[in-house]
């Protein structure tokens, strides 16, 4: 199967110091969702950045279509990778339309500016995540969620094959969470590839089917959502505790995190299991 | 039966909502665009009466009016001279290249300001920014200092005004982190270096005569150009504004950020170095003819942004539209108000800060 981005004993620092993150090799087909998990300041925006272009690599390779991304310009690479960065602020009041009608950019020639097609473009990318009720309001005005959104019409207006979205969820409400993930799952099935990175074990079942999880440089673990988040993997990730189970009314699995101090781990070798409020209590009995 | 009045609430809903766009997306723009293209030649017509010397009102039109209409046959039509030698003087060589002049200054830093302040996405940026405006101004004080002629006092403005740019980009380089920023502080420190040799410079310099004189260029005047120097800075200026004005839909993308800019093909740092190398020039030449005029490539940018918003494919040419306007306002304050000329950079200020101050606080610029 032809593989959109292929990924291989990647390695990337910024100074010579410290390693962010060094022999990663994955790959991503069509209508694949990965879904990259880890711990703050692990180095998955870097690696998204990586995959974007916007940092060079350091050791190993990426490949677009089977073409070596250093081999191509921006322009090339973004026509096949667009990318959703986390929410910044933004200066100037661009309406959403202007704001997404920038993602033609690649498809534009240097002097020239969006014409009729590409505003219908837009016009599609907007219809496709439901945001046409803003479409006049400027960008620094509208909500979180629909600034989220906002951007991911932008990249879809770009017309790529592998969406990358860095954490498109943080920041958002549980609502816009839920409602951002639909759409992606929507976009993937319609046959666009996504990478996106996530703070929540949850978003992994709702969306993807591979999951990786970044932990000390590299990926711990990487495969089926249900083989990589498991409790043993998270406890080692997050160092807190989590009950994987099958729930019949969602029909998916779910993580569930612990209350602190009630984990099932009854180990006489972890203190905080021992110290617990209801271990002290079963021991008094 | 439910669905119906609902359907029909909605239909009105957008029938309210398209006549509401269609009077934002096309009425406002159509009074604006008439506004400002019909207010340009108007004004420029205007400027050309007004001035300490008096001339007649109706031989300014024969004035301006006989080149052209004298290249018909003579014996259809012919204006034959009625004025004086003098008012031709004054009109042809004196109010016309003045008036040329406010045009080119005031529409070239109103662009450069714009550019950069996109470059910068920062609202409050203006085209002075790398230094280039204290650079000029040590040039020219250098200049009359070495009692150099009026033409070396231009061409010496101009390349420090270059030449202070440089310094502030490699600086920028040596550092090497984040790249606005620290080209913004390269800028504060290259200026303040120039803004200290000028002092040094007035400090020196012989307190009767060329004091003055550099105290009056540092303030800014179009009272003595002349074609000469029109058609000296001319080609470099309209270059410039003209590649500023090519590639005004990418500013855009620079103005939301670099990181999305690059993801979305853009080459960012050639971007930056055309803007920079683009709006340097067009600064250095105003500067080089007019002096130091500050104000209008804060001010101008803003007005623009309220009237047409902050698309820089509508933006620039407003912007080169409203800056020529408003220099040309401000240039025939300067001659009217009082019997001595006022320099412009004064009225600039005194203009310039009250009505930057009544645009803030019409809170619609965007980014309050």
């Amino acid at each position: 199967m032809d593989m959109i981005l292929d990924v291989q004993q990647a390695g990337f620092r910024y100074d010579l110091r410290r390693m962010i993150f060094s022999d990663i090799s994955f790959s991503i087909a069509e209508e694949e969702v990965l879904c990259i998990l880890g711990p703050n300041g692990i180095g998955k925006s870097t690696l998204i950045r990586c995959l974007a272009n916007l940092n060079p690599l350091c050791a190993g390779s990426i490949r677009l279509h089977d073409r070596d991304i250093r081999s191509l310009n921006h322009r090339d690479v973004a026509k096949i990778v667009g990318y959703v960065p986390q929410a910044h602020e933004i200066v100037f009041p661009f309406p959403v339309r202007e704001f997404v009608l920038m993602g033609r950019a690649p498809h534009l020639e240097l002097f020239s500016s969006p014409g009729r097609e590409d505003y219908a473009k837009a016009d599609e990318a907007i219809d496709l995540v439901g945001i046409h009720k803003i479409a006049d309001k400027p960008v620094n005005e509208i909500s979180g969620g629909e600034y989220q959104l906002a951007m991911i019409a932008r990249a879809l207006a770009q017309e790529p094959e592998v969406l990358l979205l860095d954490e498109p969820t943080s920041h958002l409400d549980f609502g816009n969470q839920i409602r951002v993930l639909e759409i992606i799952d929507r976009l993937a099935r319609d046959g666009l590839s996504v990478i996106m990175s996530s703070h929540f074990p949850d978003h992994a079942f709702l969306t993807s089917n591979n999951v990786a999880i970044m932990q000390h440089g590299s990926f711990m673990a990487y495969g089926l959502a249900e083989d990589v988040v498991t409790e043993e993997n998270l406890k080692e990730t997050y160092g807190v505790d989590v009950s994987i189970t099958y729930s019949r009314d969602v029909e998916r699995h779910v993580c569930v995190p612990h209350k602190s101090g009630q984990c099932r781990c009854r180990d006489p070798q972890h203190p905080e299991c021992m110290t617990a409020p209801g271990v002290l209590l079963q021991a008094a009995r | 039966m439910t669905a119906l009045p609902s359907l029909r609430s909605g239909t009105v809903a957008r029938i309210t909502r398209t006549t509401a766009q269609i009077r934002e997306i096309v009425v406002t723009p159509f009074i604006v665009t008439i506004l400002v293209y019909c207010l340009l030649p108007l004004l420029f017509f205007i400027s050309l009466f007004i001035g300490r010397y008096d001339v007649v009102p109706s031989h300014v039109i024969l004035l301006l009016a006989a080149p052209i209409v004298n290249l018909l046959p003579a014996d259809i039509v012919h204006i034959y001279p009625v004025w004086s030698a003098a008012e031709e003087n004054v009109i042809w060589q004196i109010r016309l290249p003045r008036v040329i002049a406010a045009v080119l200054v005031g529409a070239g830093l109103s662009v450069a300001g714009a550019a950069y302040q996109g470059l910068f996405k920062n609202p409050l940026v203006s085209p002075d920014i790398l230094g280039v405006a204290s650079g000029a101004g040590f040039g020219a004080a250098l200049a009359i200092l070495l009692s150099w002629n009026m033409a070396m006092i231009q061409v010496s403005a101009f390349c420090f005004g270059i030449l202070a740019v440089t310094i502030t980009y490699m600086l920028s380089r040596f550092y090497r982190t984040t790249p606005t920023l620290i080209l913004v502080l390269s800028g504060i420190i290259v200026g303040a270096f120039f803004t200290a040799l000028i002092s040094l410079t007035k400090y020196v310099a012989d307190p009767y005569e060329k004091l003055p004189a550099i105290t009056f260029w540092l303030m800014g005047s179009l009272a003595a150009v002349r074609y000469s120097d029109i058609v000296m800075v001319v080609p470099l200026f309209l270059l410039a504004t003209v590649a500023i004005l090519l590639i005004r839909w990418r500013i855009n993308l620079l103005a939301v950020g670099d990181d999305e800019a690059r993801a979305l093909g853009i080459d960012t740092k050639r971007m930056a170095q055309v803007i920079i190398l683009c709006s340097t020039l067009i600064t250095a030449s105003a500067v080089c003819i007019a002096g130091i005029v500050g104000w209008v490539g804060l001010v101008v940018p803003h007005l623009g942004r309220m009237l047409v918003g902050p698309d820089y494919t509508k933006l620039l040419p407003a912007c080169l539209l409203l800056g020529a306007c408003y220099m040309l306002i401000i240039d025939d304050l300067a001659r009217m108000l009082t019997n001595a000329e006022i320099p412009l950079g004064i009225l600039t200020a005194i203009i310039g800060a009250p009505f930057f101050a009544y645009l803030l606080s019409r809170r619609s610029v965007g980014w309050i």
